[in-house]
């Protein structure tokens, strides 16, 4: 598999998206910082873009590498090959070299405005995570539905659904639910619905950790008490890791199946 | 006629030593080996008008009461410990003056409010330069007018509301100076209860587990250049008329419950030239009319006001309101206060006339924070991409905020 | 070297397989003939493993190759599209397929042979298709394995390397390999093979030399004996 990943990694990491991409957050980093000149600042101002930009180019990476490389995994698997190494070395390839691009991009301003001296470490450090988080948990999500999908078309339309859906639509029915509910006691189901969606549950555990968490009020007292503790953050990374780990055991099994 | 001359000649002598020793008074020293070694003894022995030079050493007593114009000098900063006996100086007379004194060890009780220095019914005193610390109240007022609170220090080690004192307090005191006071680790750094015509300057009140000022029922007050940060909920202004707040700087007041300021049932108030910087709520706004907003600044807050209950007429002109997560929030449809001419850092238009007031108006109040009002648990989606888009949407087409609810002519530029 | 029993395999409703029986032995060159859609590279595929069938088993060197990989050890596959990561150069990408193989090979000599020295430094993305054929064939040809499966091999070659392809293919059969081929020129089918394996709805429908082919058909060549089974099967 280590060689897949390699390949994999070495392929994207000389394709100008990679770049593209390296090259956004490393100009983002810069923008921030130069605006705000406060690394706390601009960490608040980064999760913002983590959050909904992470995802959305993990997936849309994700389907068009998949669907682009449709005839090297061919190649591939035609040599003597276990599937799943294809598979999971491609996929591991992808992310990592995402993340990577996520890490130097926005790593190389903060250090160079003094992340190392700074308070603001531990935050930088816990967005970079959830970034990664996110960046394999999208990837993975959009692996299988290209596998699951011949047309490219279809495939790339369902990964994009799927992106709203998490990023956006979810965070719609939860407010209408909320409202919907409003007489009865809702932090239970707040709590719920946040871990349930890695977009949200991300969210808030960059919101509780920077200052903002004092305007959650009642409710964010709650879940700050719940997140707060080390049983919490516990749940959480566990419940990201359920979401990474899912889609790469379905991808593995999929792939196991599949013709080509 | 010789005689005459050199009796009268005495005598004016004698009235020029007597009239001198009755306007300044004698000077008597305190020192833990002198012959007055304790303070009470020092008082006692004092006539109207006498200055009790207390030098270096610590004096174990508490319940001294100052009943005759005196001046309490400390020299190198005395020690006077309370032994957590109860309360320690206690002025009963006018023309009274303490200064530079260190207190510690104010007895703490449940029924009685003991303090480090009480001034009762007494006017023309000042209390100055003294160091106050391991206290339940500090500095307290008891229907003591024209006096004056200057430049003390006062640390306290307060955890819980139930069992802790007010740094500065006064009550029924009337036309007092409260300046340049530090304040920390009390309940209320500065607390007003019908006192009137007083005036707060330069103090610093911080870290003080309640307010750090905390008015109520007190009218024509003046507060300016003053400093709350890292209080408990902020500064509370409540059923007072006539309040003029300027220039002062509420900082970092964070917690679930935290205000910078919190205004109720205030009338009739101006609020210049005031910093209001990372506190969850700048401004907490209830049934308080006629106020004026002038060239305040909201840098960084949660909200920078937010309005609830019925507050008419009040007018925001030439404010700053600098990346607050929430600008305004309104928890009725209907708008009777003027905003007008401020600047926002998330206006989006345009001045095509150049005139320096944007050609759109802006509308302060989110959609979400609307939400937030109706249904508080929704808050848990702040900073979502979904809340930004319908934030957006309600920008360009308004149906849940108040219509009128806007700044027709916002500033393109900070004003200074 | 190969036995099929009874493979069975179904895209969607679209039966593709049904039934083939097919043994083949060791040694020779094997032309897998048939209509489109008849199932060529279906079958292909499934020898490779890169097609799960429904039913019936694959020996392939006496092992069953269901959820098996290691056998493809001694497989090379040319596939019938050339199409490479575009990000990767020539050169690299046979480092890389050595890489993975683990096995002696000859590359040097094919890279002369088809004159592909110009084009290692280039990458992938950037080469005509039939360099691209090129380089599949390279890869193909540069591992010495029993087994060679060639789907389409001619596609996109000029005459010259086209030579050099026939001679390739008449070398390995020359070491005793078998090889399997696919192809839609018949000329080149009656050139190589010395036995035909025709699919026809799914099933073998003949399996013998190109003699026995002429023979049966009454024709005098390949191209029309193929159009003949055509015919009478439409006949039928």
């Amino acid at each position: 598999m280590l060689k897949i990943l390699k390949y994999s990694f070495y392929d994207l990491m000389r394709s100008r998206w990679s770049y593209v991409y390296f090259l956004f957050y490393l100009a983002l980093g810069f923008v921030l910082l130069f605006l705000n000149n406060d690394l706390s600042k601009a960490v608040i101002t980064l999760m913002n873009v983590i959050i909904v930009l992470v995802p959305l180019i993990g997936t849309i990476f994700g389907v068009m590498y998949f669907y682009n490389s449709k005839e090297f995994t061919e190649l591939l698997l035609a040599q003597p090959l276990r599937r799943s190494t294809i598979f999971l070395g491609q996929y591991f390839g992808v992310a990592g070299s995402l993340t990577l691009s996520l890490f130097l991009g926005l790593g190389i301003p903060f250090v160079l405005y003094g992340l190392f001296r700074s308070e603001a470490i531990f935050n930088f450090a816990l967005l970079l995570i959830t970034g990664a988080f996110l960046t394999f948990i999208f990837t993975a999500l959009a692996f299988n539905i290209a596998l699951s999908n011949e047309n490219r078309i279809k495939g790339f339309g369902y990964a994009v659904l799927l992106w709203l859906f998490l990023a956006v639509i979810y965070d719609g029915l939860f407010l209408l639910s909320l409202i919907v509910f409003e007489e009865y006691p809702l932090d239970t189901f707040s709590l719920v619905a946040t871990m349930c969606n890695p977009i949200d549950l991300s969210r808030t555990l960059i919101l509780l950790k920077l200052d903002i968490s004092a305007l959650l009020g009642y409710t964010g007292a709650v879940f700050k008490k719940f997140f707060g503790t080390d049983f919490g953050l516990l749940v959480s990374l566990l419940v990201l890791l359920l979401w990474t780990l899912l889609p790469i055991w379905r991808l593995a099994v999929k792939s196991r199946r599949k013709d080509f | 006629m010789k005689h005459t001359l050199s009796y009268s000649k005495l005598l004016f002598f004698l009235i020029l030593i007597g009239g001198g020793q009755f306007l300044m008074g004698r000077t008597i020293t305190i020192c833990p080996t002198c012959d007055v070694s304790s303070i009470k003894q020092g008082i006692a022995s004092a006539m109207e008008y006498d200055t009790l030079l207390i030098k270096k050493g610590t004096y174990n007593e508490y319940n001294i009461v100052i009943d005759k114009p005196l001046t309490l000098l400390g020299e190198d900063y005395p020690v006077i410990d309370g032994e957590d006996m109860g309360e320690i100086i206690t002025i009963v007379s006018d023309n009274v003056t303490v200064e530079g004194l260190f207190i510690i060890n104010v007895g703490t009780s449940y029924t009685t409010d003991y303090a480090a220095v009480r001034v009762v019914k007494s006017e023309n005193f000042l209390i100055k330069h003294l160091v106050l610390e391991k206290l339940f109240f500090g500095i307290y007022l008891e229907k003591a007018n024209n006096g004056k609170v200057y430049h003390n220090k006062i640390i306290g080690d307060a955890v819980d509301e139930y069992n802790s004192g007010n740094g500065i307090q006064l009550w029924y005191s009337h036309h007092v100076e409260v300046d340049r006071n530090i304040v920390q680790g009390t309940r209320d750094g500065i607390y007003l209860e019908f006192s009137d015509q007083v005036t707060i300057n330069n103090n610093i009140s911080s870290d003080n587990i309640r307010y750090g000022l905390h008015f109520m029922f007190s009218n024509d007050d003046t507060y300016t250049n003053n400093t709350f940060e890292n209080n408990g909920a902020g500064v509370a202004v409540m059923f007072s008329k006539n309040i003029r707040m300027r220039n002062n700087t509420f900082r970092k007041n964070w917690g679930t419950a935290s205000f910078g300021m919190l205004l109720k049932e205030i009338n009739d108030a101006e609020i210049v030239g005031n910093t209001f910087e990372e506190n969850t709520i700048g401004i907490n706004i209830e049934g308080s009319n006629r106020i004026d907003y002038t060239r305040n600044d909201f840098i960084n807050n949660g909200w920078a006001i937010k309005v609830r209950g019925a507050c008419y007429t009040n007018t925001f002109k030439n404010n700053n309101f600098l990346y607050n997560s929430f600008d305004i929030s309104y928890n009725s449809k209907v708008n009777d206060n003027i905003f007008k001419e401020n600047y926002w850092s998330s206006y989006t238009g345009y001045d095509l006339d150049k005139n320096g007031i944007g050609d759109a108006p802006y509308r302060p109040v989110k959609l979400f924070s609307y939400i937030v009002n109706r249904t508080p648990e929704t808050i848990v989606l702040l900073r979502s991409l979904f809340m930004d888009i319908i934030d957006f949407s309600e920008k360009v087409s308004p149906v849940f905020t108040p219509d009128n609810l806007m700044d027709s002519s916002p500033l393109m530029q900070k004003t200074e | 070297m190969i036995h099929i029993k009874n493979l069975h395999k179904r895209f969607g409703k679209n039966q593709v397989l049904s039934g083939v029986e097919l043994s083949i032995k060791s040694g020779g060159i094997y032309a897998i003939l048939g209509p489109n859609g008849s199932g060529k590279t279906t079958l292909i595929k499934s020898i490779l493993g890169m097609v799960i069938p429904n039913a019936g088993t694959i020996n392939v060197l006496d092992t069953n190759i269901k959820n098996h990989w290691r056998y493809r050890k001694e497989i090379d596959y040319l596939p019938q599209i050339a199409n490479f990561p575009s990000n990767i150069k020539v050169g690299e990408l046979i480092r890389m397929i050595k890489d993975l193989r683990q096995k002696p090979s000859e590359e040097d000599r094919l890279i002369g042979l088809f004159g592909l020295e110009p084009f290692l430094d280039k990458k992938l993305g950037t080469l005509s298709g039939g360099t691209k054929q090129k380089v599949n064939i390279l890869l193909t040809f540069m591992f010495d394995s029993p087994l060679m499966i060639l789907d389409e091999p001619t596609t996109g070659l000029d005459p010259g390397s086209l030579i050099q392809l026939k001679k390739l293919i008449r070398e390995e059969r020359e070491k005793g390999k078998t090889l399997l081929i696919t192809s839609h020129i018949m000329q080149f089918v009656e050139e190589v093979a010395d036995q035909i394996v025709y699919l026809l709805e799914g099933q073998v429908y003949f399996k013998g030399t190109i003699e026995e082919l002429k023979q049966k058909t009454d024709q005098v060549d390949v191209e029309h004996a193929i159009a003949a089974i055509a015919m009478q099967t439409t006949d039928a």
